[in-house]
């Protein structure tokens, strides 16, 4: 049977263990006089009986689809005659395409050698009993533990705490899926970035000041040797950050002031959800928005008053970036305000304190951390975006602190360089691990410092 | 209820109007009206404070008050004067609204947007609601210290100079230096900090902010300070320190002070004020108001029959 019908009977199975075990743990409590006599209930045992169905036959059936391929390959591949055995890993790959295709019936028996086609034919026999085996022993088991189970039901047996135990395990299962995925993608990107750091230096990636990741594809193509010197992206990455934040930090501060501190709730109500919307918006229409509109009227600005503008300019993705994470830091900073205790207002406004005099030396200063993590939140988020840098950044690694100037970015970089057509383990394709690395530290980084300052200012108030 | 009353003469001193043969105990049933939640049936409440709650030649001195928090009325009709360097405790159950009245005191109720407060408030003779009144100048003559320790997220010496600062009462670096010094002096907490002035105060005890918070109040020569129940957030020792100051703070500044604790009223104050309700029910000389208060409510909450 295919693995969905095995699933699909393991549910019916379970399913009627579940009603069986309701029913005995009703006939256990009637001699003793009702269920009220028996430590869980009824639901609970009926459920640990199908637990003792389900999970087991599940856990062979994750089993066997793990191991069973190469066991089958294996032994396919040691009936084989020993003069056509393959002798490096690229021939036993050929090799057992060709009898798979055969099996399948993808390649035509006569066309190939006689001994491929009997391993076909053997692969084929040892598949079906596969899976006849595999069916007998997963329905066996669930039968048996289902009857394990449903015999099991007593009125002593502390179904309920049991229950509890497995879904915790479920749970903490499903939570280590998640860590598991991260930890996996951190590693990949770091031995690939280690792969990366074999080819290019550290020193050059990290000190170079030229960006030109174009490295011959084939041995007769013409082209430059490639330079790996990542300066460019990371200066032109804090230049869009750093205009980003100039935007960002002043507007959304004194909109949370202003929030907090002065608008009607009626407004802030109203107000707040608004700003948030801002985070909301898909990055590719800020991307368009600066792209074809914001960086054009800089242009023409510029032209208007005789500066040369870039057509992708720097300034123009940083202002929109700017307008994206003002709600990071509005948001946050509005949550630490209105989070410092009113007596703090009352004890400077008792003093003669007015209200700007009172938010200006008092409630800032309070709010601070908190303020200063908003900003930090924001500053990894300027950092990390690509929709609106892909758009509206330019693409040559030019080191400049002029915003006027085109600049290109880490996130751009990893872009292009994995747009298209890749060669695995290319310099080129390499970089962008490199690149991903670097931002992921950062990234990572201002996260850690953020959240920590954060939480510092929330154990301060508490 | 906001009927103008004949004490109610701005041109003359108020209290002198007053004598004591108007203080009768003259007392109406206002059962009728039922909004008032009884703590016992037939309470009698008196149509006028009973006891002496007018003084000669007051500090402070208020008429017909009457609070109301959006449509909720908090005060009702309270005659109060506040004698010049004098030492009043309110004291009366939970809710019976000692801090908003307090609060009227220096206009701290404007920040409460649905406050609103009518009556006549004398500073000295200055009306305190005059609209052409500044309240930061106010404020700077009837500080308040509040329940909870409220240092502000600063060192504490900048805690005691963030008064002086704003009203500019230093020119030079030295002055503020010693209105800093002699401000903890006064607050009985220059010794335990002198060495660590550059800390900040929230790494303080309780109690030494509490006393911080006090020596940042008069570190701005106030005429009046206003506490409410400052010591229910401090143990016992801690209280004892700040009873013992506010005896020696009553010799330069006149002093309100709202507790619930009896005893304390009755170790610190000159003279009690009872509120019930919103009414201001007694106001007599503390000694009397412990032993032998004038209404039967005075005297089943000192005896303990009201929290
Ligand atoms: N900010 C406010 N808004 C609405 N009602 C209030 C507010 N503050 C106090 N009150 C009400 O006013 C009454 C008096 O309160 P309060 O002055 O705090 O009493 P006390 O200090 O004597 O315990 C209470 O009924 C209280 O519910
Ligand atoms: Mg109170």
């Amino acid at each position: 049977m295919q693995t969905g019908n095995l699933l699909l009977l393991l549910i019916a199975i379970g399913a009627a263990v579940w009603y069986l075990g309701y029913r005995r743990s009703h006939a256990v409590a009637a001699p003793l006089g009702g269920i009220r006599h028996l430590h869980s209930l009824p639901s609970y045992y009926a459920m640990l009986a199908m637990i003792w169905c389900v999970l087991p036959a599940l856990a062979l059936l994750g089993m066997w689809l793990i191991i069973d391929d190469s066991i089958i390959r294996n032994s396919v591949i040691s009936a084989l005659p020993v003069a056509a055995l393959p002798t490096d890993e690229v021939g036993y790959n050929l090799l057992m395409n060709k009898i798979q295709n055969v099996a399948s019936g993808a390649l035509a028996e006569d066309a190939v050698q006689p001994y491929v086609a009997i391993a076909a034919e053997h692969l084929n026999s040892l598949r079906r009993s596969n899976t006849q085996l595999l069916t007998l022993f997963f329905v066996c088991l669930s039968v048996l533990g289902g009857v394990w189970g449903w015999s099991r039901i007593q009125p002593q047996l502390r179904a309920r705490q049991r229950v509890e135990k497995v879904i915790q395990f479920l749970l903490m299962l499903s939570a280590l899926v998640a860590i598991l995925t991260t930890v996996g993608i951190v590693f990949s990107v770091l031995f690939e970035s280690i792969r990366f750091f074999g080819k290019v230096s550290p020193a050059e990636f990290l000190f170079g000041l030229e960006w030109s990741p174009q490295t011959a594809l084939r041995a007769d193509q013409v082209a430059s040797s490639g330079a790996f010197g990542a300066v460019p992206l990371f200066a032109g990455t804090l230049l869009i950050s750093a205009i980003a934040l100039i935007i960002a930090v002043p507007v959304g501060l004194m909109s949370a002031i202003y929030l907090a501190e002065y608008a009607h709730p009626k407004f802030r109500a109203f107000a707040k959800p608004t700003l948030e919307i801002l985070a909301g918006v898909p990055t590719v229409v800020y991307g368009f928005f600066a792209a074809l509109t914001v960086a054009p009227f800089i242009r023409e600005l510029g032209d208007s008053i005789g500066l040369s503008v870039a057509s992708e300019s720097a300034l123009a993705a940083g202002l929109v970036m700017g307008v994206m994470i003002i709600p990071f830091v509005s948001s946050l900073s509005d949550d630490v305000i209105t989070a410092v205790p009113n007596a703090m207002r009352d004890g400077s406004l008792a003093l003669g304190a007015t209200k700007s005099e009172t938010i200006k030396q008092v409630i800032i200063p309070a709010a601070l951390p908190g303020i200063m993590g908003g900003v930090l939140l924001a500053a990894s988020r300027a950092i990390g975006e690509t929709m609106i840098v892909v758009m509206a950044a330019g693409l040559a690694a030019n080191l400049t602190a002029n915003p006027l100037e085109a600049v290109t970015t880490i996130t751009v970089q990893i872009v292009t360089l994995l747009v298209g057509d890749q060669e695995f383990d290319s310099a080129k394709t390499l970089a962008a691990f490199a690149l991903g690395l670097m931002l992921f530290l950062t990234t990572l980084a201002l996260n850690i410092i953020a959240l920590r300052i954060v939480k510092k200012y929330r154990e301060q108030y508490e | 209820m906001e009927t103008a009353s004949s004490i109610n003469d701005t041109s003359e001193a108020p209290s002198q109007k007053k004598t004591a043969s108007d203080n009768t105990n003259s007392t109406v049933k206002v059962n009728a009206t039922g909004s008032v939640p009884m703590n016992e049936t037939n309470i009698e409440y008196p149509d006028k404070t009973v006891g002496f709650p007018l003084v000669d030649d007051p500090k402070m001195s208020m008429r017909d008050v009457n609070v109301f928090y959006g449509d909720k009325q908090a005060i009702f009709d309270v005659n109060l004067d506040v004698g010049k360097n004098e030492v009043i405790a309110l004291i009366g159950p939970s809710g019976c609204g000692k801090s908003t009245f307090l609060r009227s005191l220096n206009r701290m109720n404007d920040t409460i947007d649905t406050c609103r407060v009518n009556g006549e408030f004398h500073l000295e003779g200055d009306n305190i609601y005059d609209p052409r009144l500044d309240v930061v100048e106010l404020r700077a003559r009837v500080g308040m210290v509040f329940q909870k320790p409220n240092p502000f997220p600063k060192s504490i010496y900048d805690n005691v100079a963030y008064g002086p600062r704003l009203h500019g009462l230093a020119n030079k670096r030295y002055e503020l230096d010693q209105i800093v010094e002699s401000s903890l002096r006064k607050a009985g907490l220059w010794d335990e900090v002198k060495d660590r002035l550059h800390q900040p105060g929230t790494g303080l005890s309780g109690g030494q902010q509490q006393r911080l918070c006090i020596a940042r109040t008069i570190a701005v020569s106030p005429e009046v300070v206003l506490m409410d129940e400052p010591c229910s957030a401090l143990d016992p020792i801690a209280t004892a320190k700040i009873e013992q100051l506010i005896d020696e703070l009553s010799s330069q500044y006149t002093i309100a002070i709202v507790t619930h604790s009896m005893q304390q009223a009755a170790r610190v104050s000159h003279r009690t004020a009872y509120f019930h309700l919103g009414r201001l029910i007694e106001v007599n000389d503390t000694r009397k108001v412990f032993t032998a208060p004038d209404h039967r409510l005075t005297e089943a909450y000192i005896t303990g029959r009201f929290g």
